[in-house]
Formats: C-alpha cells, structure tokens, sequence
C-alpha cells in the first residue's frame, strides 16, 4: 500500500479532532470513576440515550442537535442524581459497591440499550445540521466541519468542567471527597451530597456528548459498547482524576485510532483502545498524569 | 435460536442444551465473581475463545468433541491467566474494565481473521449421527449428553472448591483483600488459579457450541447474553454458594427459553437486565440466601 505524506498528516488532523471528542465523551467518566471512584459502566449507554434525544428533539423541532442537549441538560443532571442516590442507598452505604454496584451499572446499561432497541429499532439515525457536509482545506489538510464543530464544543465543555472543579468552591469539594471523605464532613460539608451533585454532572455531559456523536456518525443502540472500552481507556491512560491527563490521552487514543485506520483498514480501530489499555496497566497502572 | 419447526423432542433437547450451557457459564463466573469478588464482564470473549478454537481445529486437524472441548477450555484457561495477571495485580474494577474491553478485541481480531471466518461466519459440519460403541446416536442427544456432563462437572468443582482450603482462601479476598495478604493468604495466586479455572470452564462450555449451531459468525459467538447471563444467573440465585449459579441458570434460563420463543430474543435480554438489578439492590442475596434465611426462621420458631 502506498501511504502518502499528504494521507498521514490528514490521518494525524483527523485523529486530533477525533481525540477532541473523545475527551468530552470521556469527562464525564472522568468525574465519575475518576474522582468519585464509581465505576459507571453504563455512561457509554446514557451518551447514546442523548443522542437520541437530541435526534429526536431536532429533528421534530427543527433546531440544532447541539442546542437541543444543552437544553437536555438539566433533566440529565436530575437523571444522574437520581441514580447516584440508588447507588448509593443500595450499594456504597452497605459497602457492596465493587461486586454489585457494577453488577447494577452492567444491568443499567442492557437495560438503557435494549430499551432504545425496543423503541426505536436498530436502524442507524442521524442528524442534519448547516456545519454537516462542507468541509475547507488548509493546503494539503482537509477539515471536514463535522468534525471540526464537535471537537470545539467538546473543549468548550472540557475546558468549563476544568474550570468548575479547579476554581469554585464545590468543584474543590469533588476533588477532595475522592480523598477524604471525613475532613469534608469536619468542614460541615455532606459527602454524599457533593458525590451526588458531581455524578450529576457527570452525567449531564453525557446530553452533550451524545448530541457530538450523532453528529459524528450515525447511531444505533449498540454504538455504546465500543465506547466502553474507548472511555476507559482514556480514562486510565491519562490518570484517573487528571482532567488534563484526559485530554492529553483522548488526543493520543484519538490519533492511533485515525492511523490504524488509515494504514490497516476502519475494522482494526477498535482493538486500538484496548492495546492501549493493556500496555498501560502493564506498564504504569497509575496512567500518564495519575497522582 | 431452535425454531419452532423442530420435533418436540428435539425441540427439547434444543432447548434444554442452552439451559445446560447456562449453567456451566454462571457457575464458571461465579467460582471468580461469587467467591472471590471479582466481577468478570467479559464471558462472552472467554466463551467465544472456546467456540472458535473448535472452529480452528476442525479446520486444521478434526478431533472428537470432548478433546475439542478440552483444547477450548486450556486456550480460554490460558487466556483467563494473561488477563488476570496484567489486571488483577490492582484494583478490582481495573480488572472488570479489562475484561469488557476484552470481548470487544477478540472479536475485532475474530472479524478481521478470514481463516476462522472472519466477519462473514464458518460452517462447521455437524454428523447427524453419531456411532458409540455400535449405537446409532442422534448428534443433538450427544451434544446435550456432553454439555449435561459438563454442566455437573464444573457443579461439583464449584462445590469442592468452596468447601477447600482454596475456596476459603478466596473468601477472605472477598471479605478483606488487604486483610487477607496480611494474614499471609497469597492473594495474587489464589486470583490467578480462580480466573484460570473460570474462564476455562467458559471456554468448555463454548467449544461444542459451533457443532450446535451449525454455522458461527462473530456476532453469535460474542452474543450479549451469554455476558449479562453469566452475571444475571449467579446474582438472582445467590452468590455465595454452588446452587445459586444453579438456580439462577434453571430459573433464568428456562424463563428466557420460553420469552424467546412467544415474544422475542430482545425482551429477553431486558428480563435479565431487570432481574439483574431488582435483585443486587431488592436481594441481595439471591433466591438461595432468601431461602436460607426462611428456614433460619422456621427452625427457630
């Protein structure tokens, strides 16, 4: 095969745009296994849950799939604070959170995938927006726009997440809670209330990253289970709870995944993240920025 | 997955091969998750590893089922090793993570393998006869046969396990792992014998399934259910003993069998998933805990 120059930097352009996206995929898992050491499997299920309300709701209202999940936001808050209070009413109060807590997210997630099979079927859907089709050139390089606008909203959305957490009072409360629990509360700080309020956030990204991917690529239920493997890799690559580190490996992931396409063909692309995965845990299990 | 045009007897034998199958999953993951705490959520890789060594070998070099079964159930034991020793030296749900991870590369190596079929699937000839010893068997009866033996062979390891030294060994994993390696319990091996002998169990009970089917495809073998199932049965009947896995493959499995066929294979998967949940947070400990606890209270009374 006769891999060009001009192939390689667009499949390296393309990676960074890919891995742009992946990061704001993967914020939300960074919060919730990261910080708060839930191990949320079924978040790749609630990123597909909003890309079909965001399918849904642009395509019956007519607007834009990105302002439709901004304003799907709240209810994917609310989603999440539900959730964190069975979790932790069932499961992290009794200390059985590492056999049936993930039991109970592995369930979450069939549950969230099937009945999106059930409802809507297994055919791919997609969206229509302006910034989907045209793309624009720099000089060699060709910047498709679909690519381009989520991997901007998806910075935007990292880049606001960074900001909460590292600059207000209840974002330093979610990085402190992962640690020690007991000083929050001599602080008169709840715990659970912070957790609480972080896996609500943690899910509310999914609203967005849903309505990216949908802009990405058509979706069908079962896109979630390649994105298991995809977000947790990052995840521990990067170092769990270093936001940065998370953008650094969603970048990297991103970029392997774009040249393995391009030299060995789009059906190797999965077995990227795993690899990655792999020689991490082999190699340094704390990840590149871990503490 | 057996049509309703089959013979009632054979319809049978059909049905009652995937139940059996059931039972040989959900014991095999709990001798990891139920007495050691581990959760695997990679069964259907461990399954498919057993499944397309079958394929491999009957490509290459024919041999009889049970050594077919035997060849499965070492290559998806060695590959339950490889795993367990790069994810369990740490936290547990490392280990969970890797093992989901897993069943997505085996089948993307799986797709891209054109000697086992790749994307497209392999026939495998299944005899409709079988001779034994001058008897004439009919192949499914035989396929049913095996996976029964199987099915008490890894009941009664599971049960021998829990009882052993070793067993005990594991319940302190679950109970305390720091505690446990600071009682002198070696804790990494005792790990590794477990993930070995469960994803063995995994690979045995996949090796006989492309003679069932008949014609294997990637999607089949790394199918959704035997992942949730293996979790679903072991947590609705009870983790902590041999007969929950049992109860819960019975129960489960034969609920499935029966929504398979008079609604659809999709609401199935949502029965396990809902069973799944209500009991982890209803029950948490399964049918046979909830049993256990009756008859506590009746002695007493």
């Amino acid at each position: 095969m006769d891999i060009t120059y001009d192939l390689l930097i667009n499949a390296i352009v393309g990676g960074l745009l890919l891995g742009g996206f992946y990061a704001a995929v993967t914020a939300g898992v960074s919060i919730s296994f990261g910080m708060l050491d839930i191990v949320n499997i079924a978040h790749p299920a609630f990123i597909i849950l909003g890309s079909y309300i965001a399918f849904f709701v642009s395509s019956s209202i007519g607007i834009d799939p990105i302002i439709a999940s901004i304003v799907m936001l709240p209810v994917f808050y609310v989603l999440g604070l539900l959730i964190y209070q069975i979790y932790y009413l069932s499961f992290e109060r009794r200390g059985q959170e590492s056999l049936r807590g993930l039991a109970f997210f592995f369930g979450l997630l069939f549950i969230t995938e099937v009945a999106l099979i059930l409802s809507f079927g297994v055919d791919y859907r997609y969206v229509e927006a302006a910034y989907i089709g045209p793309s624009f050139h720099l000089g060699v390089v060709e910047v498709p726009l679909r690519m381009l606008v989520p991997c901007l909203v998806a910075l935007g959305v990292f880049a606001a997440i960074e900001l909460f957490i590292s600059r207000t009072f209840t974002g330093r409360a979610i990085l402190a809670v992962s640690q020690d629990p007991l000083a929050l509360k001599l602080l008169a700080i709840d715990p659970i209330r912070i957790k609480r309020i972080a896996f609500g956030i943690s899910i509310a990204t999914a609203a967005i990253a849903g309505a990216l991917l949908i802009i990405i690529q058509p979706v069908e239920p079962s896109v979630d289970r390649e994105y298991v493997g995809r977000v947790f890799a990052i995840c521990v690559l990067g170092g769990l709870g270093s936001m940065a580190g998370t953008l650094i490996a969603a970048m990297l992931l991103g970029v392997a995944e774009s040249l393995t396409s391009t030299l060995y063909g789009p059906s190797w692309s999965p077995a990227v993240s795993f690899g990655f995965l792999l020689i991490t845990l082999a190699v340094r299990p704390a990840g590149l920025l871990g503490r | 997955m057996a049509g309703a045009h089959y013979l009632n007897a054979d319809y049978f034998y059909y049905a009652s091969y995937i139940i059996l199958q059931y039972i040989v999953l959900a014991t095999a993951w709990n001798i990891l998750g139920g007495y050691c705490g581990y959760v695997n959520f990679g069964s259907a890789a461990f399954f498919a590893i057993g499944a397309y060594a079958t394929v491999f070998m009957s490509k290459t070099l024919p041999l009889p089922l049970p050594l077919l079964i035997l060849i499965g159930g070492a290559a998806s034991g060695i590959a339950g090793l490889a795993m367990g020793y790069l994810a369990l030296r740490l936290r547990g749900s490392f280990f969970a993570i890797a093992t989901l991870a897993l069943a997505v590369v085996l089948q993307t190596f799986v797709v891209n393998w054109d000697y086992v079929g790749g994307s497209r699937g392999a026939y495998v000839i299944r005899p409709d006869n079988l001779e034994v010893a001058g008897f004439q068997i009919n192949y499914i009866e035989y396929l049913f046969g095996i996976m029964m033996g199987l099915g008490l062979v890894s009941v009664i390891a599971a049960r021998a396990i829990e009882r052993s030294r070793f067993g005990y060994g594991l319940a302190t994993i679950r109970d305390d792992e720091l505690a446990a390696e600071a009682c002198g319990v070696p804790t990494l091996r005792l790990k590794l014998i477990a993930t070995t002998i469960s994803g063995a169990f995994m690979g045995m009970a996949g090796a006989p399934f492309p003679l069932y089917i008949g014609y294997l495809q990637p999607s089949s073998a790394f199918g959704l259910e035997y992942a949730l199932n293996s979790i679903a049965m072991p947590m609705v009947g009870g983790t902590t003993s041999w007969a929950g896995p049992l109860v819960g493959a019975l129960l489960l499995g034969s609920a499935q069998q029966y929504v398979t066929v008079t609604i659809s294979s999709a609401a199935n998967l949502l029965i396990s998933g809902i069973m799944l949940i209500a009991f982890v947070i209803i029950a948490p400990r399964g049918l046979v805990g909830i049993a256990e606890a009756l008859f506590r209270r009746r002695d007493r009374s």
